[in-house]
């Protein structure tokens, strides 16, 4: 638990003062991917639903966002919150049929559904709030009681606490007997049902959860681009957030901050390569992953932790 | 003469001389030996097709460079991938504003991207020159002075159908088929502004398609259903030659104006069927490789030379590696321009003063002209139909401020 | 009433290439249980392979049949390369190795040919269009070609020995390795299959749609709609699924919601059926005891 403190002291101070603003910039990104791979963690990583779909809820926590903040002047922090429970709600409700779907064949549907969703965001009667296919643009929040910070300096802090405190939340719902149920109906779903654990509730409970996570990571996204457009949420959207889900490691934590990193700089990486190719990379990457290391980075990490604790116990000895 | 005012005047003869090698400290992304130009297009997603402009535009710096660079400056041309993502486009940018330090933003490409990063260039006050989308809102110069475009607004090419039809058709109801996005959407906008009190008379019906969509058949038969006497198609090649065809096929002759995008002979009426496509209606601003007419054009030979030795693989029939040498001839121009003050301030300031320049690849009479107070370069189109062989330009050139 | 009708009709010829690749996914299906949300991309790249023979002067039956068998080579390969660890793998891998493949193949075809539009020739011919120029020569033939591959998946299935140690195969290794079914074998001759089928349906509607890169991509919601619709585990039912998915999307598209919403159709398709009737029209309904 120290350890995070300290790594949080060290993730808010650090690049403050030393990064550029376009690193800070990059780094906010990494805050934002994170907490929405966080939300498609607890669907799939902890709960086993497939969700090939949370592109969509990234999309509808940034709209929700861009039309508070420039219809109605609402102050960008409020809007999180709003963000928030909107998609709670939203997939609450999608989290009804997805009961009666397995495995396969939801991941089908949320595939139908990111497919679908940049044109559900340009249909016309939408396109008064929506702003169509032209978008919607918003302007970046100022360092609030004018402190000396930049302006990418203050949204980095902010995405960074929360960040913070979502996945401290998080962190406490797997941990605790929730999270356990979540991965009984994950491992064992007839098990589960079996021993009482109302599968249906939970499971739509998780889909909304998730949604909502995903959600608040999309509103944030629209702060820091200060645009959005329906063309930004397409059906790769949802793709890279379950690569960035595998890299990471499904169901972990930590796991979900380091498939963030993926996400946002391999694609430079991968642009040294060849220009047509980003996607081959991750396509690539994530079949070399699930043969190689199936639970992503964190999972190697950890075993790695596992294999030096232990080698350091052998040698105390 | 004494001594004094002979090294004071020498002194000043040589800082004279030293003074164009100079670099002044506010003109960023340049050096005494560089200037770094960046630029963002989709080489990945659904919009890769038009990643060809950005190869064109590399070759292009590339064939610069090779004849010893502007001012005795070598460009270095950044290219980066936003898959047609807005939210990349925002990255990218800011990567090439504030790491690559590049001096300025060259034919970013999409409308939405283009919005994306408009305030931030502007604030930033970065040159975000020649877009490369038709929308016509990049010339408000008063409000986004730093943000110019390049080609014919999609507003302009609409006003000239606009006026072709009601001169030439009596009692011309139109049917429109628009794809689903910003480009499609723009053209609506434009025959909206072009018509004005008269459109909801004159347009019978209005079709949408998603680029995801596999055909256009039933988008076809529906206006088709109307009865309408003028088409108006706003589509990508792909559906332009899907639409020609199948009007054809369905017996439906109206009077069809096809958006300046999808003209080309090798990538939409070689498919569609030549025969299929006979009567067909452009405006068109750009010479078409593959038109037989322009073989022997001097301008266009000149660009055929210069594909064969900087894109030696690249498929001439492409219209996008035209487009390309135009941007990059109307961009060197401007630094030409620019002499030795390449300030960002300077290069805007150039952009926005060409004077009737002449584009190789762009056609006969149609000239280049900006001034502080008009941020579209090219206003001129020419109307040409096809005959089922080439495209026959006829009438004249058509200015769209005179619409 | 006669726009309804050309409507109807339209529909029809739209679903016939959504029919022919909806084949393939339940050849897929029947073979492995997975469905691959891959094979569009693969049929595109077959497409490709046999544009290439055929602009190096193959004739086009020839390239037909080389394309044919390269496809079927690809898809064996995969599975045996790919899918076969994953045997035992929850499906989240099988999942992620799909969406792998897809994002591969989309890359590399564009790499390799360019996203130019190509256009595909057609064996029959390029003669004046039939009824009322509704049907063009090609689509009455790529709807027989259709009906021809479906006959032959319904006979190898019902029928022949292979067709039923595979689907023995996908339903129960376990026993079927008992009874001596080599399901290996039957994983990599289904996927082989699969790709095969993909490869017609791409050359079918290339023609149709013009050749590029994602010319697949809108095609396979809808395959996965009609093939849904008419129930995963019959061929038959996926080729009927694939017609009415077509004839749907037009008549939704024209009259009811307007075509902003196609997309939005299919996925409501998906999700009812899946809620309300998840084995489709046609398909047998699986009890799985507990």
């Amino acid at each position: 638990m120290l350890a995070w403190a300290a790594l949080l002291a060290f993730a808010a101070v650090v690049p403050t003062l030393l990064a550029s603003n376009y690193q800070l910039f990059q780094l906010t990104m990494v805050a934002v991917y994170a907490i929405a791979i966080l939300g498609l963690n607890i669907v799939t990583g902890f709960n086993g639903q497939i969700s090939l779909g949370h592109g969509a809820f990234f999309a509808i926590g940034a709209y929700v966002t861009a039309i508070l903040m420039s219809n109605y002047d609402w102050p960008y922090w409020l809007t999180l919150p709003v963000a928030g429970v909107a998609c709670g709600v939203v997939g609450y409700l999608l989290g009804f049929p997805a009961l009666r779907l397995g495995g396969l064949y939801l991941a089908l549907t949320t595939l139908a559904l990111a497919v679908a969703t940049p044109q559900l965001l340009k249909y016309k009667l939408l396109e008064d709030w929506t702003g169509g296919v032209q978008g919607v643009t918003i302007s970046k929040p100022d360092p609030p009681f004018g402190l000396p910070l930049s302006q990418d300096q203050w949204l980095y802090l902010f995405a960074l606490a929360v960040g913070a405190v979502l996945f401290l939340l998080t962190a406490n719902l797997v941990t605790g007997r929730i999270g356990r149920a979540m991965r009984a109906i994950r491992d064992h779903p007839l098990a589960a049902e079996a021993m009482g654990i109302d599968v249906a509730q939970f499971k739509t409970r998780t889909f909304a959860v998730g949604a909502a996570l995903t959600g608040i990571g999309g509103a944030l996204d629209a702060v820091a681009v200060q645009f959005v457009s329906p063309d930004s949420f397409g059906s790769f959207l949802s793709i890279v957030l379950f690569v960035g889900l595998v890299v990471g490691g499904v169901g972990s934590i930590p796991g979900t901050i380091l498939g963030a990193v993926f996400i946002e700089f391999v694609p430079l990486v991968a642009q040294g390569i060849s220009d047509a190719a980003p996607g081959a990379v991750y396509g690539a990457i994530l079949i070399a992953f699930l043969f190689l290391l199936p639970s992503g980075v964190a999972g190697m990490l950890r075993s790695g932790w596992t294999r030096l604790a232990k080698t350091a116990n052998a040698i105390k000895r | 003469m004494n001594r004094r005012s002979f090294l004071l005047s020498a002194t000043g003869i040589a800082a004279g001389i030293a003074a164009p090698r100079l670099v002044r400290a506010d003109a960023p992304g340049v050096t005494a030996t560089d200037i770094k130009i960046g630029n963002t297009i989709p080489y990945s997603g659904p919009a890769s097709s038009y990643g060809a402009i950005g190869r064109g535009l590399t070759a292009w710096w590339k064939m610069i460079n090779d004849g010893g660079g502007i001012g005795g400056r070598k460009i270095t041309f950044i290219s980066y991938d936003d898959g047609y993502v807005p939210a990349k486009t925002v990255e990218q940018v800011r990567r090439l504003v504030e790491q690559d330090d590049v001096s300025f933003v060259l034919n970013p490409l999409g409308t939405p991207s283009n919005t994306a990063i408009q305030k931030y260039m502007n604030t930033k006050k970065v040159p975000q020159l020649f877009v490369a989308t038709g929308a016509d809102k990049w010339g408000n110069y008063k409000e986004y002075p730093w943000t110019i475009g390049w080609q014919p607004s999609y507003r302009t090419e609409a006003q000239i159908y606009a006026k072709y039809m009601q001169e030439t058709i009596k009692d011309p109801k139109v049917a429109v088929l628009y794809q689903n996005d910003d480009f499609g959407k723009d053209y609506l906008i434009g025959l909206k502004d072009a018509l004005g009190g008269k459109y909801d008379n004159v347009v019978v019906k209005t079709v949408s398609y998603e680029v995801t969509d596999p055909t256009i058949d039933s988008q076809a038969i529906t206006l088709q259903g109307t009865g309408a006497n003028v088409l108006v198609t706003a589509a990508t090649p792909k559906f332009a030659a899907q639409m020609i065809r199948k009007i054809f096929d369905i017996n439906w002759k109206p009077t069809h104006f096809m958006t300046n995008v999808s003209v080309s002979v090798g990538s939409v009426i070689t498919p569609a069927g030549p025969e299929k496509a006979v009567g067909m209606i452009t405006a068109a601003y750009d010479k078409d490789w593959t038109d037989p007419n322009f073989k022997q054009d001097a301008g266009m030979l000149k660009w055929l030379a210069f594909m064969q030795k900087y894109m030696p693989d690249a498929d001439l029939t492409d219209a996008n590696y035209v487009y390309a040498y135009g941007v990059g001839t109307t961009t060197a121009q401007v630094l030409t321009q620019c002499g030795s003050d390449l300030s960002r301030e300077n290069i805007m300031k150039q952009a926005a003063n060409l004077k009737d320049l002449e584009v190789p690849t762009v056609l006969p009479g149609i000239k280049i002209n900006t001034s502080p107070t008009n941020y579209h370069p090219i206003r001129q189109m020419q109307l040409q139909k096809w005959n089922g062989k080439a495209w026959e330009l006829f009438g004249s050139v058509i200015a769209g401020a005179d619409v | 009433m006669q726009g309804l009708l050309h409507q109807l009709i339209s529909g029809l010829t739209t679903g016939g290439i959504y029919a022919s690749l909806a084949l393939a996914l339940v050849m897929i299906y029947q073979a492995t249980h997975h469905v691959n949300f891959a094979q569009g991309e693969m049929a595109t790249f077959s497409t490709y392979i046999a544009l290439t023979l055929i602009e190096a002067g193959f004739p086009y039956w020839v390239a037909f049949a080389l394309t044919l068998v390269t496809s079927f080579a690809i898809g064996a390969v995969i599975e045996r390369v790919l899918m076969r660890p994953m045997a035992n793998a929850p499906v989240l891998a099988s999942v992620g190795i799909f969406i792998g493949l897809l994002l591969i193949f989309n890359s590399v075809t564009g790499w390799i040919f360019t996203y130019t539009l190509r256009p595909f020739p057609s064996p029959f011919g390029e003669g004046a269009p039939l009824l009322g120029g509704l049907v063009s020569r090609h689509e009455a033939g790529s709807a027989g070609v259709t009906l021809a591959v479906l006959v032959l998946v319904f006979l190898f299935f019902r029928f022949t020995k292979v067709g039923l140690a595979m689907r023995a195969a996908a339903l129960n290794p376990v026993s079927s390795r008992l009874v001596g079914v080599r399901v290996g074998r039957m994983l990599a001759l289904g996927w082989g299959l699969a790709a095969a089928i993909g490869a017609v349906a791409g050359m079918m509607v290339a023609p149709v749609v013009f050749l590029d890169p994602n010319m697949m991509g809108g095609v396979l919601l809808y395959a996965f709609a009609g093939a849904l619709l008419g129930g995963i585990t019959s061929p038959v039912g996926a080729v009927v699924g694939g017609f009415l998915v077509g004839v749907m999307e037009n008549i939704g598209g024209a009259y009811i919601v307007g075509t902003e919403l196609k997309l939005t159709i299919a996925l409501i398709i998906i999700v009812a059926v899946l809620v309300l009737k998840p084995s489709g029209l046609f398909g047998r309904v699986v009890v799985s005891r507990v």
